[in-house]
């Protein structure tokens, strides 16, 4: 696959694979992130896989952009490289209206009756195209056609932490509270981010998710088990 | 009994910070450091620390502290700040330690830099986070609580009474910043934007709007045109990073950036110009110019080198102390240590 390499000043390079969101893009993006990681280049800092692109923050006490240009293409003509291992994992989501605020205008736009909406949107499988925006945050994707509608024009200046949300051909969850414009249609009680734990994000890069219906008295008692540290979301390997 | 520093005012946001957190972008945890971490690592040096020892970034206006420890060393590093001791406010420079005893009452007086750092002996003793103590309030991670200082809070210290030695000063005084150009290699989305657009960058002079904060700066100046759409799927984002949204008015992200964004970027300020970047106040004029990839990188080893040297010329104070301890602590006294603060 062509690629390009463009500088991001004197500390990062972006290796571009294309300009779209697409999963054969994005697979390619995360086999290259899996062996840069494994390939102890010196000098390299870390890297951040995104829909389209690897960032890869490098020392230039250590290194420059041409060793690293050079050594990333010798990676590429080696690819397809490991891919990393992945994990499928099923977040619960409650639908019902107090955790759902758009729930009804999401489906009046799509023509959909509430409930058929709930079940595309848990109906699918998702990919872990990247995170960003707040640590653990997670965009995945894609969703079903008839659920895809551009962001709200008027954002909210707090949306409540474990939102489940829809925008454009992408659903998130909001590990914090924040502001923020997409389309909140349920709610989860596990915790996306926690820097206390081993694995500090829930959901990582290349991961896969798929969304469980639960009713208010579950969330509540998940939640009750999450707070406890007593609750483990179920997920299963996936193969590389 | 604990040491630490009592916090009798926390100034306009003083927070933790060392020289970031890195490793954790890839989930979405910004680096999040110093703004200016040559200045960090200035002071840690002159109170004998380690380069990524945790210390407190003072922007704006400054905090005041009470001593609650036997002994401190600190030191400050910004351009024109001071330490102001006690109730009659004996003015210590930038650029030196100096060592004071319970109860001593400092308050770290901002200059003309836009950021300051108070370092401590040992260091300000708070756990590390995700491998940092930085402080990033937005997900409340790293630093005393994930916040900035509060009046009343206690800043805990690593260490209760300062070694026995003598104190330290720079070689010469901290050279003011001016208003040199602020150096960047373009990209790497430049060619989303006209060449007039590109050409208004390099030439024109922006201004530092009052919307600047840790995690960007928004620039006012010409309006830099895009040559087609100004959504770009998202990608990373990294420190120094000049994105351009659709307004055209260009925002410099600093130390708290999110990882990842959506609008292209014209730029990226080069490493060893970021802690210069850092220095700059809202309403501060910036201009930019360009440089290759390799020469931003040599600039950048330069940096390191210039800095090394700088923590070996430390010179000793062998002189009379800058102010005489044994009555500033009688002072403090009898005033009752607090009654100085505003």
């Amino acid at each position: 696959m062509k690629v390009r390499f463009l500088s991001a000043g004197d500390r990062a390079l972006v290796v571009e694979f294309g300009d779209r969101i697409d999963r054969a893009l994005s697979n390619e993006v995360l086999r290259l992130d899996a062996s840069v990681r494994s390939s102890r280049l010196s000098g390299l800092v870390e890297t951040v896989p995104t829909f389209r692109s690897l960032m890869v923050h490098y020392d230039p006490v250590a290194t420059t952009f041409a060793d690293l240009e050079r050594a990333i293409t010798s990676l590429l003509d080696r690819q397809p490289g490991p891919r990393a291992a992945a994990t499928l994992w099923r977040v619960p989501v409650c639908y019902e209206n107090s955790f759902a605020p758009d729930l009804g205008e999401v489906a009046n736009r799509t023509g959909l009756a509430p409930s058929e909406v709930v079940a595309r949107h848990s109906g699918t499988s998702y990919h872990v195209y990247m995170l960003g925006f707040l640590p653990g945050f997670p965009y995945l994707g894609d969703l079903p056609r008839e659920l895809e509608l551009p962001r709200r024009a008027d954002p909210r200046l707090r949306v409540p932490a474990g939102s489940v949300s829809i925008a454009t051909t992408l659903t998130a969850i909001y590990p914090y509270e924040s502001p923020g414009g997409w389309h909140l249609i349920g709610a989860t009680p596990v915790r996306l981010f926690d820097p206390a734990r081993s694995r500090p994000a829930l959901l990582e890069p290349g991961d896969e998710v798929q969304f469980q219906p639960i009713d208010p008295a579950s969330f509540a008692s998940i939640r009750k088990a999450v707070d406890s540290g007593s609750y483990e979301v179920a997920n299963e390997p996936i193969g590389g | 009994m604990n040491a630490g520093l009592k916090v009798l005012a926390p100034g306009l946001h003083t927070t933790v910070q060392d020289l970031g957190r890195l490793g954790y972008q890839a989930i979405g945890v910004p680096v999040s450091g110093a703004l200016d971490g040559f200045s960090l690592q200035l002071a840690n040096a002159l109170v004998g620390n380690s380069p990524r020892t945790p210390a407190l970034e003072v922007l704006m206006s400054g905090p005041t502290f009470e001593v609650a420890a036997d002994t401190v060393r600190v030191a400050l590093a910004g351009v024109g700040a001071n330490l102001a001791i006690g109730a009659e406010k004996a003015r210590i420079g930038p650029g030196q330690s100096v060592t004071l005893p319970r109860g001593a009452v400092i308050e770290v007086v901002a200059g003309q830099s836009a950021s300051g750092y108070l370092a401590v002996e040992g260091g300000i003793a708070v756990p590390r986070v995700l491998g940092s103590t930085s402080t990033y309030v937005r997900a409340a991670i790293g630093g005393l609580d994930g916040r900035a200082l509060r009046r009343g809070d206690f800043v805990p210290l690593a260490i209760a009474h300062a070694s026995e030695r003598a104190e330290l000063r720079l070689p010469l005084p901290l050279m003011p910043t001016g208003d040199q150009p602020i150096r960047v290699v373009l990209g790497p989305q430049q060619e989303y934007f006209t060449e007039e657009a590109v050409a208004a960058f390099l030439l024109a002079e922006f201004r530092i709007s009052q919307s600047a904060d840790r995690m960007g700066m928004r620039l006012d100046g010409p309006s830099l045109q895009h040559r087609g759409g100004w959504d770009i799927v998202s990608d990373a984002i990294t420190t120094g990073a000049i994105q351009v949204p659709g307004s055209g008015q260009p925002i410099l992200l600093l130390a708290d950036h999110q990882t990842t964004g959506g609008y292209p970027k014209i730029a990226t300020v080069i490493s060893a110009d970021l802690p210069v970047v850092g220095r700059r106040r809202p309403g501060d004029r910036l201009r930019f110019a360009a440089v290759t990839v390799e020469v931003a990188e040599e600039l950048c080893r330069a940096a390191e080198y210039h800095l090394a040297e700088l923590a070996a010329k430390l010179e000793p104070i062998s002189d009379h102390p800058a102010i005489d301890l044994g009555s500033l602590y009688d002072g403090n006294l009898i005033s009752g240590v607090v009654s100085g603060v505003e």
